[in-house]
């Protein structure tokens, strides 16, 4: 029996470089729409991701000029002209998550260890190829006998690339962004 | 509690005590005998343009509100109620016409002075609102070089031009950079933190020995990240600033330079030219810049500006700010080993407005709290305090560059190349001034 039974295949440790935007993570059938189940499986899959430290495959799931940010201050209203905790574009996001590879980051010897709770999934808004999704996460960071929590509301610009879902942009309002804070290694 | 004759050996020529940063006597030591008498910068005169505008900040560990009182004068008032000794002022900046206490109500005008008691009637015989002692108290002396807005509260000392000195160039730096003249607070506020003491952040900020080793995870990423890929401009400063961090020790010791001034003041120049950063001679928005401060200034002013190449210039003990990229850094001491630092930039009128976009960018790397650079140096300001923690090593070296130092014709000392610890040694010879004296120590470091 065991032999009839095709064994899953695990997915292939991403190249370190260049790290290339493909959608190979999160597949749909075709013609599949972006249902609020379907975001909802994709959100979890991506907070996944990070908690097992796999920042190449999370870094996959953005679309080829997709932006990632974490606000400074609540309710801001644009990431140019007033500071962000993170702004990343492309090709800062993939600087990024190398140097989350680098054994020579510092600021993660010792690594630290998330946990990350994702709920209250809504679709916002919503075209026949791209919507807007809301939800609020709940993420403990443990590092050197310290944890830290870390709350808010993420919203996700999500496309249909292809047979997958890619993300646009992502935007992370911290509820604590403008207290006094020690480094960000790990992202939201 | 140390004794004097303790304090003043605890700093030596080429090393320097562990208790300097890890005993908490010293650190309340510090705040009456450096933080209660030097000139503290306290803010920007754009933080507060009109009559009622306040900002809340510290004096050390002391709460007080920088304020355009209703004559459009700056003060600096305690923010404490004369009452019961509540904290008047709760938001971090705002406009008001009259400060009120929420406990019972006192009301101050906008310079400290009492305004209004309710149940005047019921405190004793000798209580009379209209004492100037019944108020929010005014720090002694407020005085500001050109909209930077500092605050002593020592009623008598050096003034502030004198505490300054040669470092007023730097103020000078940031406001010529400006086509229209005046520069402005803008683009929100960072506040990092880390446990450890507030000294080994200012020690930091001019260390030219060690981005190639504490950064090596970003220059080494920044290095490899291909050009190709898609940016809308925001993270370009940044990959450039980690590129140019990895530039070799040959590079610190030949073209970078360190200046030390009385009263533990530094700066670290010629980093950066513009073209090495912004790829300014390219760059269309940095020619358009060019062109409007020239017709402003004439060629031979904007070529003298733009020579001026400083890195950060460090006002001790709780200022550091970077002329050329218009960032500023407010250094809090919190405990002995906790520290918080909060980072602003300045918009320079009559520049493109992209110019202002790059500034902000560029904090987003020297100062975000997710910078790929900047927690890797909070990363060194905790295990500096772990290790510090430790009595296995009693003396901490900083004597490197301490026989090839050289003087500076502007009555400093600087380094014969960037990588000297002279700026340590200066601060730390204030440090010693202000502790044992009462005053810093009016000659530069040896």
């Amino acid at each position: 029996m065991a032999k009839t039974r095709k064994r899953r295949r695990k997915p292939a440790a991403a190249p370190r470089r260049p790290i290339a935007g493909s959608a190979r993570l999160a597949r749909l059938p075709p013609r599949q729409a972006l249902d609020l189940r379907r975001c909802k499986l994709f959100l979890l899959r991506e907070a996944r991701l990070l908690d097992d430290g796999k920042f190449d495959d999370w870094l996959e799931l953005f679309a080829p000029e997709a932006w990632y940010w974490v606000p400074s201050e609540p309710g801001q209203a644009d990431r140019f002209e007033t500071v962000s905790l993170i702004n990343d574009d492309r090709r800062l996001l993939e600087t990024r998550v190398r140097r989350l590879a680098s054994p020579r980051m510092y600021s993660q010897e010792p690594r630290s260890r998330t946990s990350r709770i994702v709920a209250n999934v809504t679709i916002e808004e919503a075209t026949a190829s791209a919507c807007t999704v809301r939800s609020k996460f709940l993420m403990i960071e443990y590092r050197r006998e310290q944890q830290r929590i870390f709350a808010g509301t993420a919203l996700h610009g999500l496309v249909r690339a292809g047979t997958g879902i890619m993300i646009a942009w992502k935007r992370v309002d911290l509820v604590n962004c403008d207290a006094p804070l020690d480094g960000i290694t790990i992202p939201f | 509690m140390q004794s004097m004759d303790n304090l003043a050996s605890l700093v030596q020529p080429a090393r320097v005590h562990r208790s300097v940063y890890s005993d908490p006597a010293i650190f309340e030591l510090e705040l009456q005998r450096i933080f209660g008498t030097a000139w503290i910068y306290v803010g920007h005169e754009s933080q507060v343009k009109n009559p009622g505008d306040y900002f809340a900040t510290f004096i050390g560990r002391k709460p007080v509100v920088l304020v355009r009182d209703a004559g459009g004068e700056i003060r600096v008032i305690h923010n404490q109620c004369a009452h019961r000794g509540s904290l008047v002022v709760a938001n971090d900046k705002g406009n008001a016409d009259e400060f009120q206490c929420c406990y019972h109500g006192w009301t101050y005008h906008l310079d400290g002075r009492l305004k209004a008691v309710p149940l005047q009637y019921g405190y004793p015989r000798d209580f009379d609102p209209a004492n100037p002692k019944t108020a929010m108290t005014q720090v002694p002396r407020v005085k500001s070089y050109r909209g930077f807005v500092f605050a002593s509260e020592a009623a008598d000392g050096p003034s502030l031009e004198e505490f300054l000195g040669h470092m007023t160039t730097s103020f000078d730096d940031m406001i010529d950079r400006a086509p229209g003249g005046e520069i402005e607070i803008a683009g929100g506020v960072f506040k990092h933190a880390y446990d450890g003491n507030w000294k080994i952040y200012l020690e930091n900020l001019c260390d030219a020995a060690h981005p190639i080793f504490t950064h090596r995870s970003s220059i080494e990423a920044a290095q490899q990240q291909s050009d190709e890929v898609y940016s809308d401009g925001s993270g370009e400063i940044a990959i450039r600033q980690m590129r140019q961090n990895g530039a070799p020790y040959s590079f610190w010791e030949t073209q970078v330079g360190i200046w030390t001034y009385p009263n533990g003041h530094s700066y670290l120049g010629d980093y950066h030219d513009d073209s090495k950063l912004v790829a300014a001679l390219k760059d269309p928005v940095f020619r358009e810049y060019i062109a409007a401060l020239e017709k402003s200034k004439g060629k031979d002013e904007t070529r003298r500006i733009l020579e001026v190449r400083r890195w950060n210039s460090n006002i001790y003990p709780n200022l550091s700010f970077m002329s050329q990229f218009q960032q500023l850094r407010v250094v809090h001491p919190i405990s002995v080993n906790r520290t918080i630092v909060s980072t602003y930039n300045f918009r320079l009128k009559g520049a493109p407005e992209q110019m202002f976009r790059n500034t902000i960018s560029f904090a987003n790397i020297v100062n975000g709290t997710g910078s790929l650079v900047l927690t890797d140096d909070l990363e060194i300001y905790n295990r500096i305090r772990m290790g510090l923690s430790s009595e296995g090593a009693e003396w901490i070296e900083i004597g490197r560059g301490l026989q090839s130092d050289l003087p500076d014709a502007h009555g400093g000392r600087r380094g014969q190349n960037s990588t000297s610890e002279v700026y340590i040694r200066n601060m730390l010879q204030a440090w010693l001034g202000y502790m044992t004296n009462g005053h810093a120590e009016m000659r530069a470091a040896s």
